[in-house]
């Protein structure tokens, strides 16, 4: 029992110490709030009728789930590139506005909407986003520009190449299948962005079950010419990682536009990017490439939503909530960092050796 | 060799300018009035978009005008347009500026040249005498109307979510400022008050959050079209009915066509218009149909009541597709 607590502390979970310490500390807040307020409010999950007839989940915890789905998504492509590159994309947020608007104008033509079209529109917002990612790659693997830098240009341009792609301001689809995308299928109580993140999460798993990338993004990651001096084409699997990315961007593009039915160039996953970034960052994953953990990230995403949401269920005013988020989150990274981590270790170690010898002594 | 060449230019820029002053010349003698217009770039929002067509709708040569336009979202590309307009010797000169400074010198040129300048949609830091008037919207009057509106429907009590746009901008402190002086003054209860930073997806978050803490709410607020889209799917979500005859009133602004179509089914109760149609006032001015003593004219703004709404208003306010 001892041991295995220990081992806990002193980073028994290996790299998802960090997510899930914080999310365990965030959840343990609103606890202990809930306590002292006697409204434990936050933890209520009911099941309602929602206005289209269908019985459907509802409650703090199930918004933050379903909230983090895009987040979530963003963030499992966003680790492999940052494994693979040592560096972030910032142009997932502008991108995944470029893939949202691909998929209502393919919807859009026409005049009925089957399940056969939107379909065809998820392909074609994948096109797109995976043609966008793999500029981003080529720039990145081949000209060995880094990926800040090359993404930037994307980031920069890519929410106007949306506002063509829309051709006017904010273009609405209303469908059942779109909102059975974004919200609810009927019969089903559980948000279909959730289902979708799950999915993703099934497929990522089964990739790397069944073939070599994880171990080859993790070499080219630490020592990319020694990667290559062992055979594995280094650009190969930098590009890839992008594609994979561009994969996600059509997924969370396509959820983002499927919430409510509208795109709007200018505020689809507005500033998903810091977010996506800083999931990966709190899922323990470096930053500066190498080993990775996709379940980290993906825990890392529901951090923050917790956290966001955390901060509206307590009416911080709108003005604060940034400075607020800011100031948590530093506090989680600081308790992250090797240096907190190695010295929490050691104070434990300590703490447990002299428990051992007083045990000792009283034996004595 | 070089000598040719150089002469060669010298011969085919006095050929131009000679062609342009003749172009010019026909201009005036067709009697079409030349207008200049220096606006933000149509891709800015919905509002531009309608801004624009309005503008060469209205200033069209089957009304006798000659418009020319600039569209840019950088005020020294701008100022450099305006330069060109006064250098090209236009009648009138119609500024819409991305930013309120440095608009001095350009504007007295404009005087010298005896061009008169008519400011739209946003005001510019210059002395009044600089131009002759501005036709522009007043957010705090949009405001105004929305909550007035809001009051007549004489709820025995409100419980108001308030979800603002970005905050600082001209439209949230506008729409905001109507709402906290009822706040202020204890006839409505605000339930929450945040930003959504015109983000559809955060105003359903906030929304949903309101809903999960279990306060009881009657009136959402949303101070554009897209937040009130984002609360509405959350009332969805949660089976809260809303609209005309529903448990919660749902008011947004800008006046979307897709929006007043929701207000039409009922499903929304109030819409508040932000005008982009200067164009007609402006013209009126220029061609003495309609005089001013004020340098600053509010273009008049309604605001839409789910009850009296027809197609016929969603055709002629409504913004966009």
């Amino acid at each position: 029992m001892k041991n295995g607590k220990r081992n806990i502390f002193k980073g028994g979970l290996g790299q998802l110490t960090i997510p899930i310490v914080s999310i365990c500390l965030l959840l343990l807040f609103n606890l202990i709030k809930g306590l002292i307020t006697k409204d434990l409010s936050f933890f209520s999950i009911e099941l309602v009728r929602n206005n289209f007839g269908n019985m459907v989940l509802s409650g703090n915890l199930i918004s933050i789930i379903n909230g983090a789905s895009e987040l979530a998504v963003l963030a499992m492509g966003m680790t492999l590139v940052t494994a693979a590159c040592g560096g972030q994309d910032i142009s997932v947020g502008a991108a995944a506005a470029i893939a949202g608007s691909m998929f209502v104008k393919v919807v859009k033509t026409g005049s009925s909407i089957s399940g056969m079209k939107v379909l065809l529109a998820f392909l074609a917002a994948c096109m797109i986003a995976c043609l966008f990612a793999a500029f981003n790659g080529t720039l990145v693997a081949v000209f060995k520009i880094q990926p800040m830098i090359a993404t930037l240009i994307l980031y920069t341009c890519g929410r106007s190449i949306a506002y063509w792609i829309n051709g006017g301001a904010t273009p609405t689809v209303s469908s059942p299948i779109i909102s059975g995308i974004g919200s609810f299928i009927p019969g089903v109580p559980i948000p279909t962005p959730v289902i979708i993140v799950v999915v993703m999460a099934i497929i990522f798993k089964l990739v790397f079950h069944f073939t070599s990338i994880e171990l080859f993004t993790q070499s080219v990651g630490i020592n990319g010419s020694a990667a290559r001096l062992n055979g594995i084409n280094s650009t190969f699997i930098k590009l890839l990682s992008f594609i994979i990315l561009g994969v996600c961007v059509a997924v969370a593009g396509t959820i983002g536009v499927s919430r409510l039915g509208l795109i709007n160039h200018e505020t689809l996953l507005l500033d998903v990017e810091m977010d996506t970034i800083l999931a990966v960052a709190i899922g323990g994953n470096s930053l500066g490439g190498g080993k990775f953990k996709i379940s980290g990230s993906i825990i890392g995403a529901y951090v923050i939503q917790t956290l966001t949401i955390t901060l509206y269920a307590m009416k911080v005013s709108s003005t604060d909530v940034k400075a607020f988020k800011a100031i948590v989150i530093i506090i989680l990274v600081v308790i992250g960092s090797p240096v907190v981590k190695t010295w929490f270790g050691k104070f434990v170690g300590k703490y447990f050796k002299k428990n051992k010898q007083l045990a000792v002594k009283g034996a004595e | 060799m070089k000598k040719y060449l150089s002469l060669l230019l010298v011969g085919v820029l006095a050929v131009a300018c000679m062609f342009t002053g003749c172009a010019g010349g026909g201009g005036k003698k067709g009697g079409a009035i030349k207008v200049g217009v220096v606006n933000n770039p149509p891709s800015e929002s919905g509002y531009r978009e309608a801004n624009v067509k309005d503008m060469e709708a209205v200033f069209s040569a089957e009304n006798g005008y000659e418009l020319k336009t600039a569209y840019s979202l950088k005020n020294d590309e701008q100022l450099q347009a305006a330069q060109g307009f006064i250098t090209e010797g236009v009648d009138y000169l119609l500024i819409s500026a991305a930013e309120t400074t440095g608009w001095d010198e350009v504007l007295k040129k404009a005087k010298e040249a005896g061009i008169k300048v008519y400011l739209f949609d946003r005001m510019i830091d210059v002395d009044t005498s600089l131009y002759e008037a501005a036709v522009v919207s007043d957010m705090a009057k949009e405001g105004d109307t929305a909550v007035q509106w809001l009051l007549s429907q004489n709820l025995p009590e409100y419980n108001v979510i308030h979800i603002q746009g970005a905050m600082g901008s001209d439209a949230q402190i506008g729409r905001t400022g109507a709402l906290d002086a009822q706040f202020a003054a204890g006839t409505m209860n605000k339930v929450v008050q945040q930003t959504a930073t015109w983000d559809e997806a955060e105003a359903k978050k906030i929304v949903e959050t309101v809903i999960n803490s279990g306060e009881s709410f009657n009136v959402i607020y949303a101070e554009n079209d897209g937040m009130a889209k984002g609360a509405v799917a959350a009332l969805d979500e949660a089976g809260i009915t809303h609209g005309v005859d529903g448990d919660v009133i749902v008011m947004g602004f800008d006046c979307n066509k897709w929006a007043l179509r929701e207000l039409l089914a009922g499903n929304w109760n109030y819409d508040g218009q932000c005008s982009p149609f200067q164009a007609q006032i402006i013209s009126d001015l220029i061609k003495g149909n309609k005089t001013t003593s004020e340098k600053k004219i509010i273009n008049e703004e309604k605001g839409f009541d789910a009850k009296t709404l027809t197609q016929s208003d969603i055709d002629t306010y409504g913004l966009g597709e």
